[in-house]
């Protein structure tokens, strides 16, 4: 029951072969037996359940309110939930709560959704591994299948591997069955990377299409919640719910089509898929390359012309991001100074000395380190050279996508990360700036031109882990993007986790260790 | 203080008039001041600039406080639409060009009563720009000549205000309210076109009465509702400018008029004794009169100005023609509109008062400038058959005499419009005499709620016209002044005044002038 889609769940609480209180329940328990992976920062117990019977009083009465109404999800801890903690992994928040709700946060609720709890990330989503926040990295629930367990033959406790990040709660969440669908977001591919990764469907909307408030922001010019669930299909469902226009996001756009269920079948014939040249990247890996060989041969069987095209701008595109994101992170972060809300530093000599202590204590390395380089490139003397120049190169990335797309090409299809998830001891050999460059290099473009993408995992790589290749479609064209997916989806057989020997539940059970302490609190 | 001001103010006006005054003539490169200011205007809007909050003075603390006011993570600014309209009428009122596209910008500064780390503004591209405010000075001998005068407006820009800090230096503490924080203001930037104190305050009274009008800030210095910062140097006229101060915490048009001239005084001083004016932010200490430098913020700041991300650009539309497919009248800002709906300016409503009544240019400054006194003037005029021309002086040198006096503002006067219209009525129809007339008055002001009617009876001020009674009282003056009675019979007639001037000194002024001239011009021919 636990590994079906939305679709299929959905169906069964309306047939009443499960209740919206077992189901609850069950990923409740699911939640706790699969606790080392640290997918949660907070488990919303009591509510959950209060909302489970909600829902089931409505099933019964045959009124549902959708197809989301009673079905589990998780967010990540960096939409505002009213009354939870919100917490952002960060010491600054973690003992946060806001009094509101993201507007995506209540879309769901409003649908029926139940919350289980809020995802574990990298601080402030500043990070691509889901290794650099306040609570402890986050396993990934493949680290515990045993296609890998085999192949690597140690414990799975000594050498588990990463999410990616920084949504890698989430990715977690969906792919270790505690959820059914997860809240990401992805602002260079924090929802696209562990959606990679863990093996799940993680779509990137158009910049627009969903609200942002309440979403705790890093870049805001990027910033999209994103959208993690175990099918192309459930992606469609929920991305119809909460796209559309919300007056309280002022850069949000009118809904172009009202999506409704995506359909079954799906004719490629005829469309053109773009190959970018330059995403022939160093470091991509055999493995990558051989799957997006085989599902570009699979389109190109199926009738559909397949091209290489050129983003030529693209190698630019990493340093540009960092630029920019830095500037707006000096920026957004410059309210946590502990007066409002958050963490307040018991230092109060002055003012300014309780803000220096105050931020010090609050963030972690990565988060001061991008405010200093931040506030760098804005200074006066700096701000041409740095943040304009890369606003510039920010438009030359987002033409090219544009040159190709008025070209004729309908999508693009590239990889998602260059390789399958790392070890986490071989991950943190390097620090956060170099792995967010590694990490974000296919997908962080996408975000400078606000274009639609989604990963689709396509294959289990020869150390049992997933592969997820990416698709990328013109501004608005979320629909298609998800049809061309569907298709991709439905002709690779990538395996669920339950059929591949998941060991995650049983390990506590045998007593192999308790719950790591990895929090840094 | 005050007298300095005022002879340096003429100078400044004479010299434009083409006349040196003597001083410059030996001294031709003095030093002069150049002045520009930069004012901020509260919207009057129900709402703030990016909240829902209510806009309200001297709410209880933080009663007025959204999420996004307190900058709670995940807000973000939705633009008040009653805000655009308001700059872009002000604008309109000033001449500006309307950008049809303008940009908002984040200023960061870290400051308790600022909770977001920065304030949303317009830095780069103002919602209006290129703007000319004409506004005028009483010069000339009497100053009675109205100057006229203009300062042009380099930009008006939508921003934030910023929250309030209350400093506890026994507890040494800080407490924040951030009722004002997010409150709209228009930033208007004026030229440094001015040169003292007094052109600097006719500037910006004048902007106060065009803001008033528009009702787009209610211009309430004290409350803090419109704030101004002078920007004061000294140069030798043809010179570059000099380094400047920025002169804070004014909260009064005239206290403005004194900050800038104290501050152009002491720049001259600091000159000639051989020192250098410090480019820094002063305090004006309105109790002291005089200007002294602010705490600074250590040094020169960098605000590391960046686009605000979270405002798509504000796009104001031409009229309804212009409107984009999809993009509803009502929704959008139609600069049509609301150049249509423009009220009557304060220079257009002195020209039609002048022209409908008859006055002198200078009095309808007068009626003007003081709040409310034109539709007071208009109400004695609605009540009273006396001429326009006759009660004016009544209502600038009188009534403004006694308000001035006690500080009160027209709304305050104890004499009502009609009470006024009576007196004066009484006057017209000869029941009392003009001198008279005015210790009625006197008397009304002291007494609130008794009628000139109740005044002259129980004070028996009616007009003496029993001709037996002023016979006698003129027979009386004429034999204690024989000199005077011979100059008259030798053809000085004038001499005639001083005689009528010491019968009403005997009746108190109630004699009938008309019936005493007759007597007297019998009694000495």
């Amino acid at each position: 029951m636990l590994s079906l889609t939305i679709r299929e769940v959905s169906l069964a609480l309306r047939e009443g072969r499960i209740s919206p209180t077992e189901l609850c329940r069950k990923c409740l328990n699911r939640i706790r037996k699969t606790q080392h992976l640290n997918a949660y920062i907070t488990v919303t117990e009591e509510l959950a359940l209060k909302q489970a019977e909600e829902a089931e009083t409505r099933l019964l009465q045959g009124a549902p309110k959708g197809p989301l109404d009673g079905i589990p999800f998780a967010v990540k801890d960096n939409f505002c939930t009213e009354n939870i903690k919100t917490t952002c992994a960060s010491r600054m928040l973690k003992d946060y709560t806001p009094p509101y709700n993201a507007t995506v946060v209540q879309k769901l609720l409003d649908q029926g959704a139940v919350l289980m709890g809020k995802t574990n990330m990298d601080e402030f989503a500043m990070g691509s591994g889901s290794t650099d926040g306040a609570f402890g990295p986050v396993r990934n629930p493949w680290s515990y299948t045993a296609p890998y367990r085999e192949q690597t033959g140690t414990a799975p406790d000594s050498d588990w591997v990463v999410t990616g990040g920084s949504s890698g709660g989430s990715a977690a969440a969906v792919a270790s069955l505690t959820s059914y669908l997860a809240l990401g977001s992805d602002t260079g591919g924090s929802t696209r990377n562990p959606g990679a990764l863990c093996g799940v469907v993680a779509l990137k909307p158009t910049y627009g299409l969903l609200s942002r408030h309440g979403l705790i922001p890093l870049v805001n010019s990027m910033d999209v919640p994103g959208i993690m669930t175990r099918s192309v299909s459930d992606a469609a469902i929920v991305l119809g719910i909460l796209q559309g226009l919300d007056f309280r996001d002022s850069t949000t756009i009118p809904t172009p089509s009202s999506l409704t269920e995506l359909p079954e079948d799906f004719d490629v014939k005829n469309i053109r898929i773009g190959i970018p040249k330059e995403y022939h990247a160093p470091g991509l890996s055999d493995e990558t390359v051989a799957q997006w060989s085989r599902v570009a041969d699979m389109f190109e069987r199926a009738g559909a012309r397949v091209e290489q095209v050129s983003l030529p701008h693209t190698q630019h595109s990493i340093v540009c991001y960092h630029v920019l994101c830095h500037a707006e992170v000096a920026s957004n972060m410059a309210r946590f100074d502990g007066l409002e809300y958050g963490h307040r530093s018991t230092v109060d000599s002055s003012t300014e000395a309780m803000y220096a202590t105050t931020r010090h204590e609050g963030f972690n390395d990565v988060v001061r380190g991008r405010i200093l380089s931040g506030n760098y490139f804005l200074l006066r003397q700096n701000y041409q050279h740095y943040v304009v120049k890369a606003q510039k190169v920010r438009r030359l990335i987002a033409d090219d996508f544009k040159r190709v797309f008025g070209s004729g090409v309908d999508m693009l299809l590239t990889p998602t990360t260059l390789t399958d998830a790392a070890c986490y001891s071989d991950f943190t050999q390097e620090d956060n700036r170099t792995r967010s460059a590694q990490e974000d290099i296919f997908t962080q473009p996408v975000n400078m031109a606000g274009l639609p993408a989604v990963t689709v995992p396509t294959a289990l790589s020869r150390r049992g882990l997933p592969i997820g290749l990416q698709l990328i479609a013109p501004n608005l064209q979320d629909e298609k993007l998800l049809r061309v997916a569907q298709w991709i989806e439905q002709r690779v057989g990538f395996p669920s986790i339950t059929d591949c020997g998941d060991s995650s539940e049983s390990r506590n059970s045998t007593g192999m260790t308790k719950r790591e302490q990895t929090s840094a609190l | 203080m005050g007298s300095t001001e005022t002879k340096r103010c003429l100078v400044f006006i004479l010299g434009t008039l083409g006349k040196p005054v003597p001083d410059d003539l030996s001294a031709p490169q003095q030093l002069v001041g150049v002045v520009g200011l930069e004012i901020h205007a509260q919207i009057n809007s129900n709402t703030k600039l990016f909240s829902g909050s209510s806009v309200r003075f001297s709410a209880p603390p933080n009663s007025l406080v959204s999420f996004f006011d307190a900058s709670l993570p995940g807000t973000l600014p939705v633009l008040n639409k009653r805000c655009v309209e308001a700059a872009v009428m002000t604008g309109l009122a000033l001449s500006c060009t309307i950008n049809r596209k303008s940009l908002f910008d984040r200023k960061h500064y870290f400051y308790a009563d600022l909770p977001a780390g920065y304030q949303i503004t317009q830095q780069r591209r103002p919602i209006a720009i290129d703007g000319v405010l004409t506004y005028s000075l009483l010069g000339g001998k009497k100053r009675s000549q109205v100057i006229r005068k203009t300062v042009n407006i380099k930009q008006i820009q939508l921003e934030q205000d910023s929250g309030k800090s209350l400093h506890d230096d026994l507890r040494s503490q800080t407490l924040i309210d951030l009722n004002r924080a997010g409150v709209g203001l228009m930033e208007l930037v004026m030229e440094p076109d001015m040169s003292c104190g007094e052109e600097a305050a006719a500037a910006v009274r004048e902007l106060q009465l065009i803001l008033q009008a528009l009702g787009t800030c209610q211009g309430n210095m004290s409350e803090g509702q419109l704030r101004v910062d002078a920007n004061v140097s000294v140069h030798k006229p043809g010179e570059p400018l000099g380094v400047r101060s920025e002169v804070k915490n004014i909260n009064s048009i005239r206290y403005l008029a004194r900050a800038i001239d104290y501050e152009i005084q002491r720049q001259i001083d600091v000159l000639q004794r051989g020192g250098t004016v410090q480019n820094e932010t002063r305090a004006y200490d309105s109790k002291s009169g005089e200007t002294v430098p602010m705490r600074d913020k250590e040094g020169l700041q960098d605000y590391r100005f960046m686009p605000e991300p979270n405002l798509p650009p504000l796009i104001v539309y031409e009229d309804n023609a212009s409107l984009p497919t999809g993009v509803e009248a009502c929704q959008a800002v139609v600069v049509q509109k609301i150049r249509e709906g423009l009220p009557e300016l304060p220079s257009v409503k002195r020209d039609r008062l002048v022209q409908t009544y008859g006055i002198l240019p200078e009095h309808s400054f007068t009626l003007v400038n003081e709040d409310g006194l034109v539709e007071y003037f208009e109400a004695v005029l609605k009540a009273t058959k006396k001429e326009p021309r006759k009660v004016i002086g009544w209502v600038t040198n009188e009534l403004m005499g006694h308000l001035k006096q006690q500080d009160m503002s027209v709304s305050q006067s104890p004499v009502s419009p009609s009470a006024l219209a009576e007196l004066l009525d009484l006057q017209e129809t000869g029941h009392i005499s003009s001198s008279v007339a005015k210790q009625v008055f006197q008397e009304m002001w002291r007494s609130a709620g008794k009628t000139a009617p109740q005044i002259i009876k129980e004070q028996d001020l009616g007009l003496v016209s029993d001709t037996a009674q002023l016979h006698s009282i003129c027979q009386k003056v004429v034999d204690e002044h024989p000199d005077a009675v011979h100059a008259i019979r030798n053809g000085n007639k004038k001499v005639l005044n001083k005689l009528m001037g010491l019968v009403q000194k005997e009746t108190k002024g109630r004699a009938d002038p008309v019936l005493v001239r007759a007597i007297l011009q019998e009694k000495t021919s």
